[in-house]
């Protein structure tokens, strides 16, 4: 029944993280296994194969997908989802980061309640919200009145169905997600640092960029990553807003699953998606080993 | 533990009982692969069979299901699919989806078939057959209604504000649009109907699989983009009525909505002809309920409720006792509600595409991302 | 240490919140506008929210996303949980750790059309048993997170006072670190809820045909234009989700105190 095992010692410890690590993590461990690290890899297999007469599999290996994710109608697709993706995340940051900063500044006792505000329309559902913009943006919406109402223009603004309106959709849909990774990386920065600079005759432009600005980028950086990826895959925002002329690698990918069943092909696509997501964070742990690196010096803070 | 005589011989005579079943289970299901619902059971409790139907939203009266559960007594649930795609890409998934029937449009009933999902329909049970017109009764992608019964039928073409532009007589007031209608126009965005304004413009089929036509009609496509205000199956009535567009690529029913709202709105058929399309009712393999399911094909084809869709949803319906009582009263407002089945096929019948289907799904993507 | 004043940043502060709930505001004032058209006033009415309890769909949707929410979130709260504890005690693993938060990190798509392609290899019929076992697997990595974060800010020497005066490994855990960890474990609950509630995505490519899911609906409803009805639903969940977060965020704080 109970196993007699002794309450202190090296074995005692090491028993009890076994049997920790079973009870407490297997579980869980094993659920993502099979039901997101499986499924990825299935993707990654699904690639090489083809695709059957209705849909379904076909196990004959083939590199036509991958040679066929390099025709010109597909890297357009590419380069105007990388385009439009990155473009929200410029846009998302300039607003995010001055944003973050000013909550940062507030009296403690009223930074809870301003970072909720923030968040709180991400936890809405996104349809609900990227509707909103429908209705706003419509030629007979609000902003199209006011604009005629008040005489600066005569005709309706066609903002709908364009790439534009995709854009401010998902800046609105993934603007919480840049917002709290900044301010966490600006809450956490080391007030004397700039005040340093301050006190050997930094302006304060120049403290922001060259001190304040490098420190926090390792939370710009997960910032942007939490924009950019995600913008990548939306599939519903440029069907809705952009009247199904701006075709994303989300829409690609959907179109591939769901109506033209070919799911090696979308396979294809999903992985570039993937390999991207794996990169860019890469990329964002290098720097902010490079920039905490540094950190750790000059403030002996850990 | 020793067993008696008696129990071994128990379980011995269990043992071949066990085998025999088996044996008829697999000889039966050796046999009904071609499964042609020979075996309904007239008798069956209709109120024991729950059904699941998947349509298009908006393509039936509101109160379908409660009136069907009222006439029959089998409980209803519908469902909806926005695209015919969409709904082959459930119902092909493999697995069973829940769906007992499914509207789909007479092409991609072709396409189940082929691939084995559906039931061939027992006409005993549906003898309202009879009451469909002669015409739709013969329809290219299934002679004979063997597998899928007409729901709706029509045409496609373009719906325009009558009081914004001049009738338009080609399909090039929507590919090559004149200045009044640049950036005024949309086309519909599911494949076989993006394609056919520049097949027909072109003088090509609509169910061509010829790569050459098709590489024309795609930089036809290509070309007409820029003055798009958008490609849209689902809202682009609603745009005519607000007069952000003043002629879209539409089904003769759907302008009807269109009409409704603003009597200026009008629907046209361009010079260079279209297609003929059918709306139609299937039954999955899968389904568990298909007494009921060939009940409610049998109840839809009743002239009185077909007449009620009809009046409901604004679509002509292939029944001649149905329209004889109100297709005249309809077309009185809708005009294209009065189109007779001899005009209905002038248009080019749908048919399935086979191998071809990827072509048209490439050309698709080309022609929308460009 | 000298706080600066927040003078001028206001500007983009106030500009930002304005633009984040502007279009929330325009929705919920529509919700009660009386006329079907939506851009054009006639009145306050709630007729709106009248005609969406007797919309069969909409009704059919809440029941289906209730399902699924209420099951994904005990799933998920209780191995996530387990699991945070397991992660932050017993592995000190940077990639450990990194591998529970995964499924939240992973972008929604390419979670689920590896999820269908896993169900039709298995052959799992597409169900709204398919769309649970989907949000857990996402709900439980923010459950995860929850809770590591509240470990970190709880003292384990309550637990190792409680094993020397000879309590079990299990009276410890349910008397000692369970409550502890409480509030951790509520938000995360409450949070995979919501989340669930509002999921579109992965169950749009998990769920079977006859079964939709309210978002779903949604998406359906919405692809054939804007009518009243949406925003009157638009509007309501809008206020769970609020009430959700606010709550969460609420119990989070209150215990703090404690």
């Amino acid at each position: 029944m109970s196993i007699p095992t002794p309450t202190s010692g090296r074995g005692a410890a090491r028993r009890r993280a076994l049997i920790g690590r079973t009870v407490f993590a297997a579980p869980g461990l094993i659920y993502i296994t099979i039901f997101m690290t499986i499924p990825i890899l299935l993707v990654l297999v699904y690639s090489f194969f083809q695709r059957g007469r209705f849909g379904g599999i076909v196990w004959e290996f083939t590199l036509e997908n991958y040679v066929r994710a390099f025709e010109p109608v597909y890297l357009q697709v590419f380069s105007n989802s990388l385009v439009i993706a990155g473009t929200t995340t410029v846009l998302a940051l300039l607003i995010g980061y001055p944003t973050a900063y000013a909550i940062a500044k507030l009296p403690t006792r009223w930074r809870t309640v301003a970072l909720v505000l923030v968040v709180l329309p991400f936890w809405t559902n996104f349809l609900i919200r990227t509707y909103a913009w429908i209705i706003l943006l419509n030629s007979e919406g609000p902003i199209n009145s006011s604009l005629m109402d008040v005489g600066i223009i005569s005709a309706p603004i066609g903002f709908l169905y364009t790439p534009g309106a995709v854009i401010v959709g998902l800046v609105y849909a993934y603007l919480p997600l840049v917002i709290l990774p900044v301010y966490a990386s600006i809450e956490r920065l080391d007030r004397q640092l700039i005040e340093a600079a301050g006190n050997l005759g930094a302006s304060r432009a120049r403290a922001f960029f060259d001190v304040t600005l490098p420190l926090t980028l390792p939370g710009v950086m997960i910032g942007a990553i939490f924009v950019f990826v995600p913008s990548l895959g939306n599939f519903v925002i440029p069907e809705l807003l952009g009247g199904g002329k701006t075709v994303m690698v989300g829409n690609l990918i959907r179109d591939q699953f769901l109506e033209a069943r070919d799911w090696p092909f979308g396979a294809v696509l999903a992985l570039f998606v993937i390999t991207l997501l794996v990169v860019l964070f890469a990329l964002q742990a290098a720097i902010s080993r490079r920039i905490n690196g540094t950190g750790k010096r000059v403030s002996g803070r850990a | 533990m020793r067993r008696s005589n008696t129990q071994r011989s128990v379980r011995r005579t269990g043992a071949i009982l066990a085998s025999v079943a088996c044996a008829a289970l697999v000889l039966s299901a050796c046999g009904g692969s071609d499964s042609t619902a020979s075996d309904l059971n007239p008798d069956a409790d209709l109120t024991q069979q729950s059904l699941t139907v998947s349509n298009w939203a908006g393509y039936y009266p509101e109160d379908m299901a409660a009136k069907f559960e009222e006439a029959v007594g089998a409980p209803m649930t519908i469902t909806n699919h926005a695209t015919n795609e969409e709904i082959m890409a459930k119902l092909t998934a493999g697995g069973d989806s829940g769906i007992d029937v499914a509207f789909v449009s007479g092409q991609f009933a072709q396409a189940l078939n082929e691939a084995g999902l559906i039931e061939t329909l027992n006409p005993e049970f549906i003898p309202n057959l009879s009451n469909l017109y002669p015409e739709a009764q013969n329809l290219a992608y299934d002679p004979g209604n063997k597998f899928s019964v007409p729901y709706a039928w029509g045409t496609s073409g373009i719906c325009y504000r009558s009081d914004l532009i001049e009738e338009p007589t080609s399909w090039n007031a929507i590919l090559e649009p004149s200045a009044d209608s640049k950036g005024k126009v949309t086309a519909l965005a599911t494949e076989r109907w993006l394609m056919l304004p520049a097949q027909k413009a072109l003088g090509f089929s609509a169910n061509t699989t010829d790569e050459a036509e098709m590489e024309q009609v795609k930089a036809k496509l290509i070309a007409a983009k820029p003055n798009l205000l958008a490609y849209d199956d689902t809202t682009f009535y609603s745009r005519l009525v607000s007069g952000e567009a003043n002629a879209v690529v539409a089904w003769d029913g759907w302008c009807n909505y269109g009409t409704a709202e603003n009597a200026d709105i009008k629907f046209t058929i361009p010079s260079e002809g279209s297609d003929l399309w059918a709306d139609t009712m299937v039954i999955l393999k899968t389904s568990k309920n298909k007494e009921a399911a060939h009940a409610y094909i049998n109840y839809i084809l009743d002239p009185a409720n077909h007449a009620w869709v009809a009046e409901n949803i604004l679509y002509k319906v292939p029944n001649k006792g149905a329209m004889d009582a109100v297709g005249a009263g309809l077309a009185a407002t809708y005009p294209n509600m009065g189109m007779t089945p001899a005009e209905l096929l002038k248009g080019e019948s749908l048919v399935d595409l086979g191998e071809a289907g990827p072509l048209y799904t490439k050309i698709a993507t080309e022609v929308t991302s460009s | 240490m000298a706080v600066h004043k927040i003078g001028w940043l206001r500007v983009p502060l106030v500009a930002t919140y304005a633009f984040l709930y502007i279009p929330i505001a325009v929705l919920v004032v529509m919700s009660f506008n009386a006329s079907k058209n939506p851009f054009t006033w006639t009145g306050f009415s709630t007729k709106w929210y009248s005609a969406l309890f007797d919309n069969e769909l909409i009704r059919q949707g809440f029941i289906n996303t209730m399902i699924v929410a209420i099951g994904a979130t005990i799933l998920a709260t209780i191995l996530g949980t387990l699991l945070a504890i397991g992660v932050a005690r017993y592995f000190r693993s940077a990639v450990v750790e990194a591998y529970s938060l995964a499924p939240a990190i992973i972008p929604d798509l390419v979670l689920a059309i590896g999820l269908l392609a896993f169900f039709a290899l298995i052959g799992v019929t597409l169900s709204l048993f398919s769309v649970l076992l989907a949000h857990v697997v996402f709900g439980m990595a923010f459950v995860s997170a929850v809770v590591i974060a509240r470990i970190g800010q709880t003292d384990s020497s309550l637990e190792e006072a409680s094993r020397d005066l000879g309590a079990s490994a299990t009276t410890t855990f349910f008397r000692i670190t369970l409550p502890s960890l409480a509030p951790g474990i509520i938000a995360g609950a409450l949070l995979v809820f919501t989340l669930s509630l509002d999921e579109f995505v992965v169950a749009y490519f998990t769920d079977g045909p006859s079964t939709p899911t309210l978002p779903i609906v949604i998406y359906s409803m919405v692809r054939f234009g804007v009518t009243p009805e949406i925003n009157a639903l638009a509007a309501l969940l809008l206020l769970v989700s609020f009430t959700i977060v606010i709550s969460a965020q609420r119990i989070t704080r209150l215990t703090d105190a404690v």
